[in-house]
């Protein structure tokens, strides 16, 4: 009980511990901060939006990319595979999900970015160079790979959950859907429809993991903190400029202000999360009844 | 015109199947996607880590750039104390709020509980590091061990409670009613007969909380920092292999690359190994069930 | 529909009833047996089931009976492990020339528990079926779909409520808008699988009444294990003991007079 309790004393502990440390920064800055796309150390001028940006555009790409993929191997996983090949890919995949991030920074590094740089990019730029996003020069290291290898770490989470929230759909919906002559894919359709909102939050939850994830980001992004429109551009994003910054800040402005960046990001992945858990929970609670 | 609709059924069904059939087949093509990247990653962590691995490398201490050989003794020893120490205040706080979470599952406050450790597994690790920097290192004004320790602790909790909940989740209801009926109290009965029941579960758990941690680098950068030589003080700044390979891995010299690889390795084949004991012990004990 | 005598062999199975030498069989089966994991569920059953009669089969729990009624939709596709030997003939074609979506659209089923799609609505529900075939034309589903509904006697209570979701009708009907949704698909043959025995006796009885305007123009095949509904809605009764057929009869006879002396210890209750 005791115990219990103590971790909600850590969680408000921490909220507390944040607010009081940047508290500097919010007295200075106020809401400008979010707004402001300054960051000079030097001048003491600090303002999040540049960060904010690069978390959320990166975040957002990975979505893209790892939404389709993951319905499809939650499909592939709870509908298609036989009982052996669907647990032996499960598995690989649940490792996928606990690999270091650190690990797939390292291979962003010497793989990933040098493959962007000198193959994918310039594939992209020559057939949609068009297309502002892809305008500009493939430095390899910039928003696109971040947002790749974010890709590449939610996928497993998103997949797993969403293979539970399909098989908590009840045979009798896919007996229903057979019956009046669906095709196995209109039967999946179907069953998809119906765990639509256990989707939602899985993606939601993919998101949170996205939104916080440090080290595989700061090391393929680039860390210029900048907006550009073009996806090849470095950029920054709210986890890597703490983790870069934070050990050699310049001075209590400089750490009041990363920790108010520390602030937002968890404010953001609270309720990002606090979103995901509620709709989970109220699927799988639903499954539970039946 | 019945047999216009007849043809025309005829053709639909055609397409349908089509449809069907290409529907499928990027499924099977998204769980190809998915795996893919986590074998290239695996194979291409042993093949550029296997070589630079050697007895050395778990024996010898860092050596200055420019000089061969040296290792990584000083990191692997200081990942060790660190998982210790916050193994040693988050896993007994992790079993017993993952008991309350699962004996007394139903009150409003085994609910906010559950709520506040999911939402702590999905706070950024970053932000934690921050949190253990604002309690530990600016008191001590110092980075230390210890800092690093109480960020990693705070880290295994959510994973120790949850997997402790479900396994207890398992354990029938009727032992635990046989053992109350008996006269023994309910405190004893979850400790003596629920409680080891599920051990070798919750063990799992523990081992599972150990590899995450193991790897975690974002809250280590500012609160152990890093250190290139030998030290076991627990308020000193210590080394860890995370990041060192981070150090290693953002540095010019090939010769650090190596040893990052083979430090990725190693964490690599923990993370793989400790996957793969929980996969075995929960099938055998769980097959039923899972 | 191709019209098919009964095969001459397979009348002259002592279990075919006697009236029937002139019906005409919508399904039949020679020799049918079903295994799951090598274990026989139902062994050696031939059947016919008569073009726009209602047939009941019934048994105690665990007879084979739902098993013998699934396998005539290819709903044994969906158990990994799983076997089927033996012929079913199905509207004069052996099943095995159907692929499994046409069979289904021929061949309509309703399950035990009522199973409307929780997330569209009732309009939607009835006409899913259709939407597969591609038919689009929203004055044709509308008339389908008042069609279907008055047809499983829901149409009065719900015409106002086409929009609503499925989840919003009661259990009895909520089973009708899954009767209604079979139908939309124009199939020949219906089965129902224990359709009331989730259900009350007023929305039991309000199926039972639509089951018997259905066999106007369709053939049904019911499973139930309440033998006064067998003796309530059908026209014909098989008695099924541990994955055999024991006896196919018109209902009047089973009930009154049958022949074998399993279904007159079944019948009467001395066990099951």
């Amino acid at each position: 009980m005791f115990f219990a309790l103590s971790i909600i004393f850590v969680v408000l502990l921490i909220i507390y511990e944040m607010f009081i440390d940047s508290s500097q920064s919010r007295e200075k800055f106020g809401f400008g901060f979010i707004f402001s796309s300054d960051w000079e150390p030097v001048k003491e001028e600090f303002g999040a939006l540049t960060f904010i940006y690069g978390t959320v555009v990166s975040s957002l790409i990975a979505l893209a990319i790892a939404l389709p993929i993951s319905i499809g191997v939650a499909v592939f996983l709870s509908e298609i595979a036989g009982k052996t090949v669907g647990t032996s890919i499960g598995f690989l995949i649940e490792i996928l999900a606990a690999i270091p991030s650190i690990i797939y920074g390292f291979w962003g590094i010497f793989v990933l970015a040098p493959y962007m740089r000198e193959s994918f990019q310039p594939f992209l730029q020559n057939y949609l160079g068009f297309i502002p996003l892809f305008q500009g020069t493939p430095f390899g290291f910039g928003m696109m790979t971040a947002g790749i290898i974010l890709a590449i770490m939610i996928t497993p989470i998103i997949s797993s959950i969403t293979r539970d929230v399909l098989k908590a759909i009840p045979v009798s919906q896919r007996e229903a859907a057979y019956a009046l002559g669906a095709t196995k894919w209109e039967a999946i359709k179907m069953a998809l429809l119906n765990a639509k909102s256990g989707i939602l939050g899985a993606t939601v939850l993919g998101l949170g993991r996205a939104v916080g994830e440090t080290m595989a980001v700061t090391m393929v992004i680039g860390n210029r903190a900048q907006i550009k429109t073009s996806l090849f551009e470095p950029a920054y994003s709210m986890a890597s400029v703490i983790a870069n910054e934070f050990a050699e800040a310049s001075g209590q402005m400089h750490i009041s202000s990363l920790i108010e960046v520390g602030l937002i990001l968890f404010g953001v992945t609270f309720i990002i999360n606090s979103l995901a858990r509620f709709l989970i929970f109220s699927v799988t609670r639903k499954a539970d009844m039946k | 015109m019945r047999k216009e609709d007849l043809l025309f059924d005829k053709k639909n069904l055609r397409k349908r199947k089509i449809i069907n059939t290409i529907m499928l087949s990027l499924c099977i093509i998204a769980a190809a996607m998915a795996v893919v990247p986590l074998i290239y990653i695996f194979f291409y962590t042993a093949g550029a880590g296997l070589t630079s691995l050697n007895f050395d490398f778990f024996t010898a201490l860092p050596k200055p750039f420019g000089e061969d050989g040296g290792g990584m003794v000083n990191a692997i020893v200081g990942t060790v104390i660190l998982i210790g120490l916050g193994g040693l205040f988050g896993i007994p706080i992790g079993i017993l709020t993952g008991i309350y979470v699962s004996e007394y599952s139903g009150s409003l406050m085994s609910n906010v509980v559950k709520f506040i450790t999911d939402v702590l597994s999905g706070i950024p690790s970053i932000v934690i590091g921050i949190f253990a920097y604002g309690l530990i290192v600016l008191p001590m004004q110092r980075f230390s061990a210890l800092a690093g320790g109480f960020a990693l602790g705070i880290l295994m909790i959510p994973t120790v409670t949850r997997i402790t909940e479900e396994m207890l989740k398992l354990v029938p209801q009727t032992l635990r009613e046989a053992s109350l009926a008996l006269g023994i109290s309910r405190w004893k009965t979850t400790l003596r007969i629920t409680l080891r029941t599920a051990s070798s579960g919750i063990i799992t758990g523990v081992l599972l909380a150990i590899a995450r941690a193991a790897g975690e680098t974002a809250p280590l950068l500012f609160t152990s920092f890093g250190n290139s030589f030998w030290s076991t003080s627990l308020d000193q700044p210590m080394a860890s292999i995370p990041v060192q390979i981070f150090n290693y891995a953002i540095s010019p010299y090939d010769e650090w690359h190596r040893k990052a690889w083979a430090g990725a390795f190693v964490l690599i084949s923990i993370v793989f190994i400790v996957n793969l004991i929980v996969r075995v012990v929960t099938r055998n004990k769980y097959s039923g069930s899972v | 529909m191709q019209e098919v005598l009964i095969n001459t062999d397979i009348l002259t199975e002592e279990n075919i009833p006697e009236k029937t030498k002139k019906g005409i069989a919508a399904l039949s089966t020679v020799g049918l047996t079903v295994t799951f994991d090598s274990r026989p569920a139902i062994s050696d059953v031939n059947i016919s089931f008569l073009k726009n009669k209602v047939t009941s089969i019934i048994g105690p729990s665990g007879c084979g009976k739902s098993t013998l009624l699934r396998s005539f939709n290819y709903m044994h596709d969906l158990i990994p492990k799983s076997e089927v030997t033996g012929k079913i003939i199905v509207l004069g074609k052996n099943i095995n020339e159907y692929d499994s979506v046409g069979l289904r659209k021929k061949v309509g089923m309703v399950f035990q528990k009522p199973n409307p799609f929780p997330t569209l609505s009732v309009f939607e529900n009835v006409v899913a079926g259709l939407k597969y075939t591609g038919n689009n034309k929203k004055s044709e589903l509308e008339e389908i779909c008042e069609n279907v509904l008055k047809l499983s006697g829901l149409w009065d209570e719900v015409k106002d409520r086409l929009k609503v979701s499925a989840l919003a009708l009661s259990g009895g009907q909520q089973q009708r808008l899954c009767i209604a949704r079979t139908l939309a698909v124009s199939p020949d043959i219906i089965l129902m699988d224990e359709p009331t025995s989730a259900l009350d006796p007023i929305s039991t009885s309000k199926i039972e009444e639509s089951i018997f305007h259905l066999k106007q123009n369709y053939t049904l095949i019911i499973v139930t294990h309440n033998m006064q509904q067998a003796a309530r809605v059908s026209d014909y009764t098989a008695y099924m003991y541990l994955g055999k057929l024991i006896e196919l009869a018109s209902t009047r006879k089973i009930f009154t007079s049958p022949s074998e002396k399993l279904t007159e210890e079944y019948i009467t209750g001395k066990f099951g």
